[in-house]
């Protein structure tokens, strides 16, 4: 089974340590969501799980296989994958494009994966030739989503993916990542929505101050009284 | 009807195809800067410099074929050294990115610094120019000069003016055709090509898809060269080569891909035939154009030039004011290759 | 660097050590200008070059005598033009108040300003034409004021200013690299119409003989006072010479080449007291809350923005300030020449080297501006012996007739800009904040 672990990370921006030793785990084919404060660190973590900043101390694993110093390429290569909070289109790029990006790393005929895309959001098949940049909010979250999946990832890291977006389009995004997950991708998200996102998790870390500060099932997590005075409104 | 006819042949012969073939000269330059600019993000001062090293090495390589007795028949000797220039304008771009811009791409350096650090590049080319070639002008072309003659056409039709046809017009107008097809096609339909958009779009997004930026950069940096190469040589081909003529070349190129937008190569290419048309318009004399129109009674005294020739750089300039002012973001917005 | 001169002086001859100081410390003047929008609010000015010219110009129209002659020609022309422009001027700013459509504006001005100019041009070309038609040889234009041309020092700053003015008005604003290629541009404008318009500078012809500042070497000569002190100061040389006719031979050679020392010193003198002066005010002024203001505005716009900083405000001060000292250089230049040459306003030469100056002394400190004017105002003058001098050496095995050593020979001038491109370079990439950086005050 493949999974991604992260072991007593700590890293940060220019020398000040954001995260502070957290343990993270992500297996194949569960929902995993990160919940907590602004300025928790949140993005922080996932980030250095891709390797887009620098560890001061910790490990990745994935697999098994030591992964902490590998380039954020080669891990999207390994089967990672990852969706920017901000700036996920190729907004000059058609939809079509956009995908075709995403397989940029693949030999083999990606038509396919294509396909099995605009079957999962049926709406970018009618836009495939405009441009990502004239869509709506929610559809340019699918082509992110869509654009990230083109490597037929095993886990997939969302940073966000309903920042500013509609409720309605919100519960579509959530649906939608459901069914990803049926096809035996682990997920791992953080989510300022917690209510909804522990909704869907299979389970839950809970960040404060860059430090674990509780984890559990999503279940647990929103019965858990102290978690919903603390951020999922009482 | 027959002085209708002249009067168009006048404009043809003055305006229309002086202003394709320096449009298309024009156009290959800007095109060369918006690459730059939309991949590396920075103003590249020697873009003038590099079409003149290109030229250069063209004429060097046309000088050995023709002490060899090796030439073209009725095209110019300079069209088989061409493709010798364009790998040493490829290697002089790599070289300098390899040395200095390399250097300042990895520091994620601000444009600025980045224009600054062209402008070193553009000395030094310079110099290299000078010491190999020194400053004097130089004409190269060789074969056939017309392809039509002003008489020959007089003859053919039996009208008052004549149409001259240069052959370096038509190689120029030629060789803009292919290579800009080329190059769209390559954008548009390959893999590199779309690679190279993606990366221009959002630099951040194209990591994560796995695009590697050395390998863009590379890429970018061979289109430049070729690029350079045959826009510095169709224009000393043209009017004959002044290595020191390319550093003014560089404000109206600039201003060509800033009025098409500049990092948008469709924008690019309108831009440079848009300052290449108004340049050649607005400091064209008129006065026979209206001869051949209007009634003799009408008949303009002066010259009807709306400026003087010697305003020809000032024009691409003004234009470029105006455009910054009423739409910044140039004609086709900018900024996205 | 004191020492370099006194180097030069031995080696090359007095004269040429203090022809080389002279341009330095106009060169470090200009330095300063553009180190002064640069450094102090991140400023570009790539204009130099048109600054320096429209310098230029104010030292021919304060100091060259008035052609009452071309004045009558096309005196009421050129008013008539001028009176004209204005009216047409007024008239587009009050269009585009009045006028509220955007489509509609243009199309308004547009026609405006069609018109507008054919009524002018006709006035103006007539009078241009008679004007140039003075006395075409020596004169064909307007003249000037016939005033000292030292005057022209301080209208030259105000001419300079005045063309910043317009330009930052349009430019500023845009993004750093865009307002490079516009004041390039710009710069480049403002040249070719100091080209072109015979009647105003006489254009390509080139004016010559303005009057000087300082004293001419032809009258030191027969100055009384200044063949004592020639006499004076070499007292014990002339003593030992014994031949009353040999020693009278000797004292007059060294009053040729005293006097054309005393005025190149008089020059020099004059320069350094400007460049003393816009050193005080230049470092006063950084030293000011105001100063403080200027660095913060550079250091994040968006914050000063939001501080209530009007930004683009303060950037069209700093940059009508650092062309008027800009301006100031270019008069100097120009009163040095004791001509003015608008074809040799090329911006290789005055507006690229300028900013090697600048970037080499090191931005934001005027000390750096000044060590940077003179290192490569030097060096730019100094690398055509050194490079022949290398060259020899390195040739020096092969044969006096050798091509490539006659090539590279004859290619001897153009080894400066190889000089100039690598500094460029190697302190970019080695001492990116210059020689002597900017210190950074906690304050």
């Amino acid at each position: 089974m493949n999974n991604l672990i992260g072991k007593n990370l700590t890293a940060g921006y220019g020398g000040v340590d954001i995260i502070k030793d957290i343990n993270l785990q992500v297996n194949e084919g569960e929902i995993v969501v990160i919940v907590g404060p602004n300025g928790a660190g949140k993005s922080t973590a996932m980030k250095a799980l891709l390797g887009m900043l620098s560890l001061t101390s910790g490990s990745v694993e994935y697999s098994n296989e030591e992964i902490s110093s590998m380039l954020p390429q080669n891990r999207i290569n390994l089967g990672l994958a990852f969706v920017p909070q901000t700036n996920n289109v190729f907004t000059g790029m058609t939809v079509e494009e956009n995908l075709e990006m995403g397989g940029f790393l693949r030999e083999d005929d990606i038509i396919h994966t294509i396909n099995d895309i605009y079957e999962l959001f049926p709406i970018l098949k009618e836009k495939r030739n405009q441009s990502a940049g004239e869509l709506s909010g929610g559809q340019r979250q699918q082509v992110a989503f869509g654009r990230a999946l083109m490597t037929k990832p095993k886990i997939l890291m969302l940073d966000e993916p309903t920042a500013g977006v509609s409720p309605i389009v919100m519960d579509e995004l959530f649906s939608r990542i459901i069914e990803v997950r049926k096809t035996g991708v682990g997920i791992l998200m953080v989510e300022q929505n917690a209510k909804q996102a522990l909704g869907i998790a299979d389970r839950g870390y809970v960040l404060v101050n860059g430090k674990n500060s509780r984890e559990g099932s999503g279940e647990e997590l929103l019965n858990n009284p102290e978690v919903r005075k603390s951020f999922l409104g009482g | 009807m027959i002085d209708f006819l002249n009067s168009i042949i006048v404009l043809l012969n003055f305006i229309i195809i002086p202003g394709i073939s320096y449009g298309s000269q024009l156009a290959l330059g800007a095109l060369g800067v918006t690459f730059v600019y939309a991949i590396l993000r920075f103003a590249n001062f020697a873009h003038g410099e590099i079409m003149s090293f290109g030229a250069m090495i063209t004429i060097l390589f046309t000088w050995f074929f023709q002490s060899q007795n090796i030439d073209l028949g009725i095209l110019p000797t300079a069209l088989l050294a061409l493709p010798i220039g364009i790998i040493a304008t490829i290697i002089l771009c790599i070289i300098s990115d390899k040395f200095v811009f390399q250097y300042y791409r990895y520091q994620k350096s601000v444009p600025v610094v980045l224009a600054m650090v062209s402008i070193g590049v553009m000395f030094v080319i310079n110099a290299i120019i000078r010491i190999i070639i020194g400053t004097e002008t130089i004409k190269f072309s060789d074969g056939q000069k017309f392809i039509m003659k002003a008489k020959q056409f007089k003859g053919m039709t039996g009208l008052n003016e004549g149409l001259a046809l240069k052959s370096s017009q038509v190689i120029t107008i030629l060789i803009t055709i292919a290579l800009l097809t080329f190059t769209f096609w390559f954008l548009q339909k390959t893999k590199t090509g779309k690679s190279m958009r993606a990366f221009s779009d959002n630099e951040d997004l194209a990591l994560l898809s796995g695009i590697n930026p050395d390998r863009v950069v590379f890429i970018t940096w061979v289109i430049v060269g070729v690029l350079a190469c045959v826009a510095g040589t169709l224009y000393g081909l043209d009017k004959s080569y002044k290595p020191l003529i390319y550093l003014n070349l560089v404000l109206p190129i600039f201003a060509s891909a800033i009025v098409g937008g500049i990092g948008n190569p469709f924008g690019a290419v309108v831009g440079g035939y848009i300052i290449a048309f108004s340049e050649i318009m607005i400091t064209y004399a008129y006065k026979k154009f209206f001869i051949y129109l209007l009634p003799t009674s009408l008949e303009p005294s002066g010259l009807v030039q709306l400026l003087s020739t010697d305003y020809k750089f000032a024009v691409s300039f003004s234009i470029l004011v105006i455009v910054l002012l009423i739409r910044p973001s140039g004609i086709f917005r900018g900024r996205v290759l | 660097m004191i020492s370099l001169f006194i180097l030069v002086g031995f080696v090359q001859g007095w004269s040429v050590s203090l022809v080389i100081l002279n341009m330095c410390i106009v060169s470090a003047i200009m330095t300063m200008g553009v180190n002064i929008s640069w450094g102090y609010a991140g400023v570009i000015n790539f204009g130099v070059m048109g600054f320096l010219a429209m310098g230029g110009l104010a030292a021919v129209l304060v100091s060259y005598p008035p052609i009452t002659e071309a004045w009558k020609a096309g005196g009421t022309g050129i008013g008539i033009s001028f009176v004209l422009l204005i009216i047409l001027i007024t008239a587009v700013v009050y269009i585009n108040k009045i006028v509220k459509k955007k489509t509609n504006r243009y199309i308004i001005n547009a026609l405006i300003i069609f018109f507008g100019t054919l009524i002018i041009r006709h006035f103006y070309l007539n009078a241009t034409a008679s004007i140039e038609d003075v006395n075409p040889a020596i004169e064909g234009f307007l003249g000037g004021l016939g005033l000292p041309i030292i005057f022209s020092w301080i209208v030259g700053g105000f001419f300079a200013a005045g063309v910043a003015f317009v330009i930052g008005k349009v430019a500023l604003g845009l993004r750093s690299d865009y307002l490079a290629i516009v004041t390039l541009g710009i710069s480049e404008i403002v040249v070719s119409v100091l080209k072109h318009e015979e009647w105003l500078s006489r254009g390509v012809k080139n004016v010559i003989g303005l009057k000087r500042p300082v004293p001419y070497e032809i009258n030191l000569q027969n100055t009384d006072w200044f063949i004592n002190l020639i006499t004076y100061l070499n007292t014990s040389k002339l003593n030992d010479i014994i031949d009353v006719s040999q020693r009278q031979k000797v004292l007059n050679k060294l009053i040729i080449d005293g006097s054309s020392i005393f005025v190149k010193l008089s020059y020099a003198f004059l320069f350094l007291i400007v460049m003393f002066i816009i050193f005080y005010f230049a470092n006063k002024a950084q030293l000011s809350p105001w100063g403080r203001m200027m660095r913060a505005i550079r250091d994040n716009e968006i914050a000063a923005n939001a501080m209530g900083k009007d930004v683009v405000k303060q950037h069209l001060i700093i940059f009508v300030i650092g062309a008027a000292i800009v301006g100031v250089a270019g008069a100097m230049l120009v009163t040095l020449d004791g001509l003015f040459t608008p074809s040799s306003y090329r911006p290789l030469r005055f507006t690229f080297i300028i900013w090697i100056m600048v970037i080499v002394g090191g931005s934001g400190n005027n000390l750096g501006a000044i060590y940077g004017g003179f290192v490569i105002w030097f060096a730019w003058i100094e690398a055509a012996p050194i490079t022949t001098f290398i060259i020899n050496q390195l040739t020096a095995g092969l044969d006096p007739t050798n091509t490539l050593r006659l090539h590279l020979l004859d290619s001897v001038p153009y080894f400066r800009y190889l000089l100039m491109g690598l500094i460029l370079l190697l302190i970019l990439r080695y001492r990116p904040k210059g020689i002597i950086p900017e210190k950074i005050r906690h304050s």
